[in-house]
């Protein structure tokens, strides 16, 4: 169904048809002892698009990701990439498929430079055991201007020095440069001040004009509007709500994450 | 020294205005400006901090300067008697297998980590030694019946084996303790300095063995002029240094140092590679026994049990943060000399050679307290 969902215009005349989600979920189940986190919530994001993913907290949102990004395996229900359903045994098996994710904090090591940061566990190799350090601060300084992350910085510097919004840039390029298919952004924002907020939804939609599927978890409703393609909104564990750009406003997202408005009949 | 990765300047009081303007600055290709990338956002601001935060800022220029000006100062005080080949040469000797031990577990210190089994370490290793040599027959249980001359390469060799399969064990049961049981460092190698010297004063019944099978390893000359121990300890910090800065291992070991959590998001195996670097922790103390038998032509059970104390001092003064993350292999070989220049250096001139300790207490605190500035300055932002 979420395939057809994603294709299907509830706009008409918008929507791509036959456009392939990059990531979707389908009727995702997730429950821990009592509490069923997700109950049969189905999502999609398609390529060159930022789709965001909002709701109130416990709504179901990050256990979402966490199925999407192979923290978590659903109970039950299917994650497909590219339409194809696929098991995700481990975020590492996700990033074998494309999917990169990039978390609030402790997305990186502090004491490394951004260079090794980028290329951490995924090394340019010299003689089998040595890195190349030259190689992948080269790659790094490229792939960084292609994204236009300014980095005001030397890229020896140890990333523990850099502002929140720039050691966030540097997660999200990361990310970029890997992600085949899908970034997943947690929150990528809440901690940032007003510039480097505006900075990071900028890199925001120069991944997605590369072609990447970008998902976004955000409370601030405002940024969501700002940078959206497309808005899923959860409550309670299901999707209750889709928006394409436009299409919302700030009262309308609310009331949907509020319960009092629908569009989506319930999975 | 100069580029290793962690010889940093950070350059403070730019950043906030230069990121303002800069939203859009770009870097280019090769031309990574090293100290002026600042100046390609066309922001003109000294980006240089004041002479004393660079020096702050490398913790191994600091300690190489206070290694000079020690060297200097005992020069002057006993000019002919200090500065002389002989005593440096003997200073070096006397460093050499302390530096084998502290290459070693500055790579378990990168990971935040601390090892106090060294002592345990280097007995083990001497205790295999004399084992595995007793065990082809080379020398008796009780006295040396091999001198010097007489010995052959492969009773070394045998000996080596043995010295690194104590290491090895050592260093596995560490690594297996704190990397997949999740013990504690400080407590898990508390118990196996314990439990590795009692297994050692078990195996010799509490009696030393003196052996001269090994003599070659240590006062030998295969590079003439360079005593075999002085070599290995140079061969010693070179892998070291290989290993730390230009491995794929070293990057891992500082990632793991300064952010598990980082590093097993981006998939990196931290328990396996903790359980290494435990290994190499132990497979260094197991050398350092191997070495001091040769050296001092006997076991000492009980000759080593501050050794581990002398090696995480080595490797603090040398820069290297025990809060993990920030290692750095030549600090530790100058972290191996201050101690003991300054030990010599206090018996040569005549002052009593008790106030060593006190200095190299001293000092290590203030290397310590500018490790934490340095943390403190970086982390403000």
């Amino acid at each position: 169904m979420a395939a057809q969902d994603a294709a299907a215009p509830d706009g008409a005349g918008s929507a791509r048809p036959g456009e392939v989600p990059a990531l979707a979920a389908r009727t995702v189940v997730k429950q821990f002892g009592q509490v069923r986190a997700l109950r049969g919530v189905s999502f999609a994001a398609l390529p060159g698009e930022v789709t965001a993913l909002i709701g109130d907290n416990g709504a179901g949102k990050s256990t979402l990701v966490k199925c999407l990004s192979g923290v978590y395996r659903p109970d039950s229900g299917t994650v497909e990439v590219d339409g194809k359903p696929v098991t995700l045994s481990s975020p590492t098996d996700a990033e074998r498929r494309g999917i990169e994710t990039v978390y609030q904090d402790l997305a990186l090591a502090p004491d490394l430079d951004a260079a090794s940061n980028v290329f951490l566990g995924r090394e340019i190799r010299r003689f089998k055991i040595l890195h190349d350090q030259a190689a992948m601060r080269r790659q790094t300084a490229k792939s960084f201007a292609d994204l236009g992350v300014g980095m005001v910085q030397d890229l020896r510097v140890p990333v523990a020095s850099f502002s929140g919004g720039q050691r966030q840039s540097v997660a999200i390029a990361r990310a970029a440069m890997w992600a085949q298919h899908v970034i997943l952004l947690d929150e990528p924002t809440a901690a940032l001040g007003v510039i480097q907020t505006a900075k990071v939804l900028d890199l925001i939609r120069r991944v997605r004009d590369r072609g990447l599927a970008v998902v976004f978890i955000s409370h601030n409703m405002p940024q969501v509007l700002e940078v959206s393609d497309r808005i899923e909104v959860l409550r309670l564990g299901a999707r209750v709500a889709r928006f394409k750009k436009g299409e919302a406003d700030v009262d309308q997202l609310i009331a949907a994450i509020s319960g009092a408005f629908t569009n989506e009949v319930a999975a | 020294m100069s580029d290793t990765q962690h010889d940093v300047e950070p350059p403070e009081h730019a950043i906030g205005q230069a990121e303002v303007a800069a939203i859009d600055a770009t870097v280019e290709g090769d031309a990574i400006p090293e100290a002026a990338a600042v100046e390609g956002a066309g922001v003109a601001v000294d980006t240089r901090p004041p002479w004393w935060r660079r020096l702050i800022a490398s913790p191994v220029l600091m300690t190489f300067l206070f290694l000079v000006a020690t060297l200097v100062i005992f020069s002057v005080l006993a000019p002919g008697k200090f500065n002389t080949v002989s005593n440096f040469h003997q200073l070096a000797l006397n460093v050499a297998i302390l530096t084998v031990v502290s290459v070693g577990t500055t790579f378990v210190i990168a990971t935040a980590g601390i090892d106090l089994s060294i002592p345990s370490g280097i007995v083990l290793g001497e205790v295999f030694a004399v084992k595995a040599l007793s065990f082809i027959h080379v020398g008796s249980s009780t006295a040396a019946e091999v001198s010097a001359d007489q010995t052959k390469l492969w009773y070394m060799l045998v000996a080596l084996v043995g010295s690194l399969a104590a290491g090895l064990i050592l260093g596995l049961v560490n690594g297996f303790t704190v990397g997949y049981l999740r013990i504690p460092p400080m407590l898990a190698t508390l118990g196996s300095l314990g439990a590795g010297l009692g297994i050692a004063l078990l195996m010799q019944n509490g009696v030393n063995v003196a052996t001269y099978a090994l003599n070659p390893v240590a006062t030998g000359q295969l590079i003439p002029g360079l005593d075999n121990l002085i070599l290995i300890a140079l061969l010693a910090v070179v892998v070291g240094y290989v290993g730390m800065h230009m491995a794929v291992f070293g990057r891992h070991t500082l990632a793991i140092g300064s952010s598990e959590e980082a590093a097993r998001r981006v998939g990196l195996n931290v328990e396996r590679h903790l359980l290494k670097v435990y290994t190499v922790g132990g497979l260094a103390s197991g050398l350092g026994g191997f070495l001091s038998v040769a050296f001092f032509s006997t076991t000492s059970l009980a000759g080593h049990s501050t050794d581990n104390l002398s090696a995480i001092t080595a490797v603090a003064l040398g820069g290297t943060s025990l809060f993990g993350g920030v290692a750095m292999i030549i600090g530790t070989l100058i972290g191996v000399w201050i101690p003991a220049v300054l030990q010599n250096g206090f018996i040569i001139v005549g002052v009593q050679p008790y106030w060593q300790m006190v200095a190299v207490g001293v000092v290590l605190i203030l290397a310590i307290y500018a490790d934490q500035l340095r943390r403190r300055a970086r982390n403000m932002r």
